[in-house]
C-alpha cells in the first residue's frame, strides 16, 4: 500500500512537471500542422512581440496589483523612440546589408531604446504611482489612464497623428528555406531576440538578489521589507525592467512592420494585457505563454478567413477567462497570497 | 547607557483610528520583555511602528539612543531589529531554505551566513528536515519556527515576536517558548507580544500591560503574575 502510494505520487509529480512542456509542445505541433509553416512563423513573431509587452503588465500587477493601463502606450512610445533613434540619431534610411554593421546598429538601437524606455518607466512610477502607494486602489488605476492619454498626446504632438515609417534594418528579402517554405530571417530575428530577453528575465528573477526581492515583494510586501528589502527601489526596478522590455518590443515592432502610429498602444496593448490575464496575471512565464497563445488565435482566425474577427475572438477569450478562470492558465502568482 | 530600545509617548493612527495613545516602553540589552494585552489593544501596531511599517505620528523611538521613528523599514532591519510578524507571513511559495536566505538578505553570503544556517537548524531541527519543502505547505508550528528562524538570520540585536503561540497546540507553545529563552541566552534581546500571558510572564523579566493603546501597568513579571488585576484579566483566575 505504502509503496504503491509513494510510486503513484512520484509519478504524479513527474507528470506534473512534464505536463506543461508537453502540452506546449503538443500545441505547437498541432498549430504547425493546421496553419502550415508560413502562418506558424507569423504567429510566433507576433506572439514574441505580445509576450514582451505582456511581461510588463504582469510584472507590475504582480508587485503592486496595479493594472497599468499606460503600459500599452509605453510600448507605443518605445516604437517611436526606436524610430527616432534609428532614423534621426543613427541616420538609417533602410536596410543594412553589411552584416557587422547591421549587428552593431541593431545592438545600439536595442540598448538605447531599452535604456530610454526604462528611464521613462521609472519616471512614470515615481511621478504618477508612488505618491498614491497608500491610496485606495482605484486612484492609481485612474492615474494610469491619465498617463496613457498624456503619452498618446505627447507622441501626436511631436510626430503627428498619422502612420510613421520606421527603417527596417534587417533586409526583408533575406530568408532561409525550411521544408520548402521561405522563412524570412527577420521573423527568426524577432523571435530569437524576444526569447533571449525572456530567458534573461527569468534568470534575473530567479537567480539574482534583486530578482528575489521582486518575488518576495509580490508575495508579501510587509514581510519582504522586514527582510531588509527596499520596497520603493524594488518597485522602481520592476517598472524599469517592464518598460525596458516594452522598449525592446517597440524596436522589434518597428523592424518587423516598418511603421508605427500613436494608437498602437491601445490596440496591441489591449491584446498584450489579454495575454497577461490568459497566462495568469502576475506570472511572468504565463504572460509569455499568453502572448504566443493570443497570436496563434489571431493568426489562426485570419488563416481561416475570419481575420476581421481576430480581435473579437481575442477579447472574448479575455472575458471568458476573467469570468471563469481569473487566475489564468498557469495560475496567478498573487492568488495564493497568505 | 541608553537602553537598547526605547519608545517614548508614541502615537500611531490608522486613518482616524487612534491605535497607540502614547506608548512608552524600553528593552535593555539581553532582556526578554513582554507586552501583554487583549485583542485589539495595539500590540501588533506597537511592533509595526517600531519596525517602520506604520509611522508614529508623534513620540520617539530610539535604538541605542539613535532615533529610528523616521527611518525606512529596511534600514531598521539593518540597524538590528528583527521582527517575526503576526500570522508568521512566511513566503509560502518559497522553500524553507529560500525563506531563511531571505532572512539574510542584507548580509553578504559567506561562511558567517552558513554558520547561522547551522545555528537556526540546531534550534529548529524540524526546519532542517523540511529544508526544501515549500513553506506554505508546512504546519502552523513549523511556519512559526521558520518565521523566527528567518528573523534570526539577520543577526538582530533585538527580536520582536508577535504572538508566536497563536494557534499552536500547548506542547508546541512550550517548545517555542523554550527556544525563545535559548535565543535570548545567546545574547539577543526579545520583545515578546502575547495574549497568552501565563507563558509570557513565565519567561520574560519585565512586562507591560497594554489596554486600548495605552500602557496601564509596568512591572517585573514576578510581580505582574501576582497582581490580582492581571490575574483576573489575563490569566483567567
Ligand atoms: N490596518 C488597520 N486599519 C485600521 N485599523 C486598524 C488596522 N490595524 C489595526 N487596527 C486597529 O488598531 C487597534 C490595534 O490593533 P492591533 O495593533 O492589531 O491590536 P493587537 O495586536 O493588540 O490585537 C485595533 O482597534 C484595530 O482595530
Ligand atoms: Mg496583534
Amino acid at each position: 500500500m505504502a509503496t504503491a502510494s509513494v510510486t503513484s505520487s512520484t509519478a504524479g509529480r513527474l507528470l506534473g512537471t512534464v505536463r506543461l512542456p508537453l502540452s506546449i509542445f503538443a500545441f505547437l505541433a498541432l498549430a504547425l500542422g493546421v496553419l502550415g509553416i508560413d502562418q506558424f512563423v507569423n504567429a510566433m513573431t507576433l506572439g514574441a512581440i505580445y509576450a514582451l509587452v505582456a511581461l510588463g503588465y504582469t510584472m507590475v500587477y504582480g508587485i503592486i496589483e496595479l493594472i497599468n493601463f499606460a503600459h500599452g502606450d509605453v510600448f507605443m512610445v518605445g516604437s517611436f523612440v526606436a524610430m527616432f533613434i534609428s532614423s534621426s540619431l543613427l541616420g538609417n534610411e533602410g536596410s543594412i546589408t553589411n552584416v557587422p554593421l547591421l549587428g552593431v546598429s541593431v545592438l545600439v538601437l536595442f540598448a538605447l531604446t531599452i535604456g530610454v524606455m526604462a528611464l521613462l518607466g521609472a519616471l512614470i512610477e515615481r511621478l504618477a504611482y508612488r505618491p498614491l502607494r497608500r491610496a485606495p486602489k482605484l486612484a492609481p488605476l485612474i492615474t494610469a489612464i491619465g498617463v496613457s492619454f498624456i503619452l498618446q498626446n505627447l507622441i501626436q504632438f511631436f510626430f503627428g497623428p498619422t502612420i510613421v515609417t520606421v527603417p527596417q534594418l534587417v533586409p526583408i528579402e533575406w530568408s532561409i528555406q525550411i521544408s520548402g517554405s521561405r522563412v524570412p530571417l527577420l521573423n527568426l530575428f524577432v523571435i530569437a531576440s524576444s526569447v533571449i530577453l525572456m530567458v534573461a528575465l527569468q534568470l534575473f528573477i530567479s537567480r539574482t538578489r534583486t530578482g528575489r526581492a521582486m518575488r518576495t515583494t509580490s508575495m508579501d510586501r510587509d514581510a519582504s521589507s522586514l527582510m531588509g528589502v527596499n520596497i520603493n527601489r524594488t518597485i522602481m526596478i520592476t517598472f524599469l525592467i517592464g518598460s525596458g522590455l516594452a522598449g525592446a518590443a517597440g524596436v522589434v515592432h518597428g523592424l518587423y512592420y516598418g511603421n508605427t502610429n500613436y494608437s498602437l498602444g491601445f490596440q496591441s496593448g489591449l491584446k498584450a494585457f489579454t495575454a497577461a490575464v490568459l497566462g495568469g496575471i502576475g506570472n511572468t512565464a504565463g504572460a509569455a505563454l499568453g502572448g504566443f497563445l493570443i497570436a496563434f488565435v489571431e493568426v489562426g482566425a485570419s488563416a481561416f478567413g475570419y481575420g476581421r474577427w481576430g480581435g473579437a475572438v481575442v477579447f472574448s477569450l479575455l472575458v471568458i477567462f476573467l469570468v471563469f478562470r481569473p487566475t489564468g492558465l498557469l495560475g496567478s502568482h498573487t492568488g495564493d497570497r497568505a | 547607557m541608553a537602553p537598547l530600545l526605547e519608545l517614548k509617548d508614541v502615537h500611531t493612527y490608522y486613518g482616524a483610528v487612534h491605535a497607540l495613545r502614547g506608548v512608552s516602553l524600553k528593552v535593555e540589552e539581553g532582556e526578554i520583555v513582554t507586552l501583554i494585552g487583549s485583542n485589539g489593544a495595539g500590540k501588533t501596531t506597537t511592533l509595526r511602528t517600531i519596525s517602520g511599517l506604520e509611522r508614529a505620528r508623534s513620540g520617539s523611538i530610539k535604538l541605542k539612543g539613535k532615533s529610528i521613528e523616521a527611518a525606512e523599514p529596511h534600514d531598521i532591519v539593518r540597524l538590528g531589529v528583527g521582527h517575526s510578524p503576526e500570522g508568521r507571513r512566511v513566503f509560502s511559495r518559497m522553500s524553507v531554505r529560500e525563506n531563511l536566505e531571505m532572512g539574510a538578505f542584507l548580509r553578504k553570503s559567506g561562511p558567517d551566513v552558513q554558520k547561522d544556517f547551522k545555528k537556526v537548524f540546531d534550534l529548529f531541527p524540524r526546519l532542517k528536515e523540511r529544508e526544501s519543502q515549500a513553506a506554505g505547505t508546512m504546519s502552523g508550528g513549523e511556519q512559526q519556527m521558520l518565521a523566527i528562524g528567518r528573523a534570526l538570520m539577520a543577526q538582530p540585536k533585538i527580536l520582536l515576536l508577535d504572538e508566536p503561540s497563536m494557534g499552536l497546540a500547548p506542547i508546541l507553545v512550550e517548545q517555542i517558548f523554550d527556544i525563545i529563552t535559548e535565543i535570548n541566552s545567546r545574547g539577543t534581546a526579545v520583545l515578546l507580544v502575547e495574549q497568552n500571558a501565563m507563558m509570557a510572564l513565565g519567561i520574560a523579566k519585565r512586562g507591560y500591560i497594554l489596554q486600548i493603546g495605552e500602557v496601564t501597568l509596568e512591572d517585573s513579571c514576578a510581580k505582574l503574575a501576582k497582581n490580582p488585576k492581571v490575574r483576573e484579566a489575563y490569566l483567567g483566575v
